[in-house]
């Protein structure tokens, strides 16, 4: 144990399975609670399209795949809500364009570009010092966000139609949540990757509905299920050669399978 | 006498018309509602008798005719929201959800001024709207395992929550039973009794709220027919405006009509 820490690289890796730890669950809350499921897959595949435009043209690529993340969960929302195309039908188109234009451009690229296997699958040994202030200063923006309106989202998600009727600014709070979920996506891509990153958006989120009936121990359930699956992954990619992010998200998988089979069964006993 | 014909008409409509998506889906809608009164709405699905309901709370455009509702019109509708307790129909809200009963009835309480503010988790009002339906034994059960009935009574408590004297009712009767149904329709009179609420109850199924409604309003888009239940039931217009004949169910209590 004393030996990973020794490792600045893993020290690094551990806070960042910290900060994407709590980030993800978070988010994972509302994701499930709102059926976003399909949206968090979308926006992830899409941020490749703006993580090969930064590449591309010398910008930041966190920068411009941030922009292009967050812009793609706000226009599905925008354009899903005046009614006139399904909110599946437009992230089905954004998911493919996105990752065309990514590949379509990183192919442009001259010789092997080794960093694409990291942009789609994660590695969380690579994250700078940089990285972590970026994951820090969105953990604090989203969780600030998160935490002033908890009630009003938690309303939103049960019945909209109500909350409107309340004088609630659904769709100001609403488009906010779809933001903070890019914003998510773009910085747990470090971790697990284009790929993956839905897992970690879905899997806590769901497991932790299945063992609640009240939304504030679903929260500390999908806290406490989403660090689990970041810091075992961890762990499990240092002693087995196993790539962190697919290490991650197996564990989670597992969890969610158990947690489904246990229900079953206890189900089953009463 | 301002201030007398405010208590009375709660609700007052002259030839209001809406239209959604270019499509105008209620039109030439003259009606009143007086405290304490309960008038059931009526009219097959797609009628826009939701539209109606969402037109009260200012959630929709006006396009032609007035529409004032506890005194307010056009642009001040919306300010009137918190006097009103507005049920929605079943499929707005999501019947598996981690909430427990008080949870429900809290997110009533919710406007723009408790942005910031902490609902206390024992809140009076929370446990006097769930007494008011009975379900005050229920505070901390987990909403999702109640029945249909039951739900149906939290989700009425919820919009009790603000203490309004207007109440809009969606559909509050669908998919449930027909005892269910019943003691919702007889908890609804109660209420009225109780506290003089005024409240405007919308069904496809004239058969259940007929006999507890003071008025009927029957729409099919446009108006057919606004009056007293007996005078309604016997109107030709109401077979006009469900497109289908209606016989007696029975004579007892005169209003007991089915439809074919």
């Amino acid at each position: 144990m004393s030996e990973i820490l020794s490792y600045s690289f893993m020290q690094r890796a551990l806070l960042a399975a910290l900060l994407v730890g709590v980030l993800c669950p978070t988010i994972s809350f509302f994701v499930v609670l709102k059926r976003l499921s399909f949206l968090g897959a979308g926006i992830s595949h899409t941020a490749l399209g703006g993580i090969a435009i930064g590449l591309a043209s010398g910008l930041d690529p966190v920068l411009t795949g941030s922009v292009f993340a967050v812009g793609t969960a706000m226009s599905t929302g925008h354009i899903s809500r005046l009614g006139k195309i399904s909110e599946d039908t437009v992230i089905g188109i954004f998911y493919a364009s996105g990752m065309a234009l990514g590949i379509a451009l990183i192919s442009t690229f001259k010789g092997y570009y080794p960093e694409l296997f990291s942009l789609l699958f994660g590695n969380i040994l690579a994250v700078s010092i940089r990285d972590l202030q970026l994951m820090a200063a969105a953990l604090a923006v989203i969780m600030f966000f998160v935490m002033a309106f908890f009630k009003e989202l938690l309303a939103i998600c049960f019945d909209e139609e109500m909350a409107v009727a309340g004088g609630l600014p659904v769709g100001p709070l609403y488009m906010g949540l779809l933001a903070a979920t890019g914003l998510t996506v773009m910085v747990s891509i470090q971790l697990v990757g284009v790929v993956l990153v839905a897992a970690l958006l879905v899997i806590p989120g769901a497991a932790a509905y299945r063992l609640s009936s009240n939304y504030r121990s679903m929260f500390a359930y999908s806290l406490a299920i989403g660090l689990a699956g970041s810091f075992g992954g961890l762990f499990v990619s240092y002693y087995f050669p196993v790539p962190p992010g697919a290490a991650i998200v197996l564990i989670l998988a597992a969890i969610f399978a158990l947690v489904v089979a246990v229900k079953y069964y206890l189900e089953k006993l009463n | 006498m301002r201030r007398e014909i405010a208590v009375q008409e709660v609700i007052k409509t002259d030839q209001l018309t809406v239209n959604l998506g270019g499509k105008t889906v209620l039109e030439d809608i003259t009606f009143s509602a007086a405290t304490g009164e309960l008038t059931g709405v009526i009219g097959p699905n797609g009628a826009g008798k939701t539209t109606l309901l969402r037109a009260l709370l200012g959630l929709v455009p006006v396009q032609k005719g007035t529409l004032t509702v506890l005194d307010k019109r056009g642009n001040h509708l919306k300010e009137v929201r918190p006097m009103i307790g507005y049920m929605p129909q079943r499929q707005s809200f999501e019947r598996r959800f981690p909430l427990s009963a008080a949870d429900v009835v809290a997110t009533g309480l919710l406007s723009p001024r408790t942005t910031f503010r902490r609902i206390p988790e024992k809140n009076k009002q929370v446990s006097q709207a769930l007494g008011a339906v009975g379900m005050e034994s229920y505070y901390n059960s987990p909403f999702q395992g109640l029945s249909g009935g039951e739900q149906q009574r939290v989700l009425l408590a919820r919009a009790l929550a603000k203490r309004p004297g207007l109440l809009l009712l969606d559909e509050p009767n669908s998919g449930l039973d027909f005892p269910a149904q019943q003691s919702f329709i007889e908890l609804l009179r109660e209420l009225k009794e109780k506290d003089n609420l005024t409240i405007i109850l919308v069904s496809h199924d004239l058969v259940s709220i007929a006999p507890a409604a003071d008025k009927l309003l029957c729409i099919n888009r446009t108006m057919h027919i606004h009056g007293h239940p007996a005078e309604v039931l016997r109107s030709p217009h109401l077979d006009e405006a469900y497109r289908c004949q209606f016989d007696f169910l029975t004579t007892g209590g005169g209003v007991g009509r089915c439809w074919h």
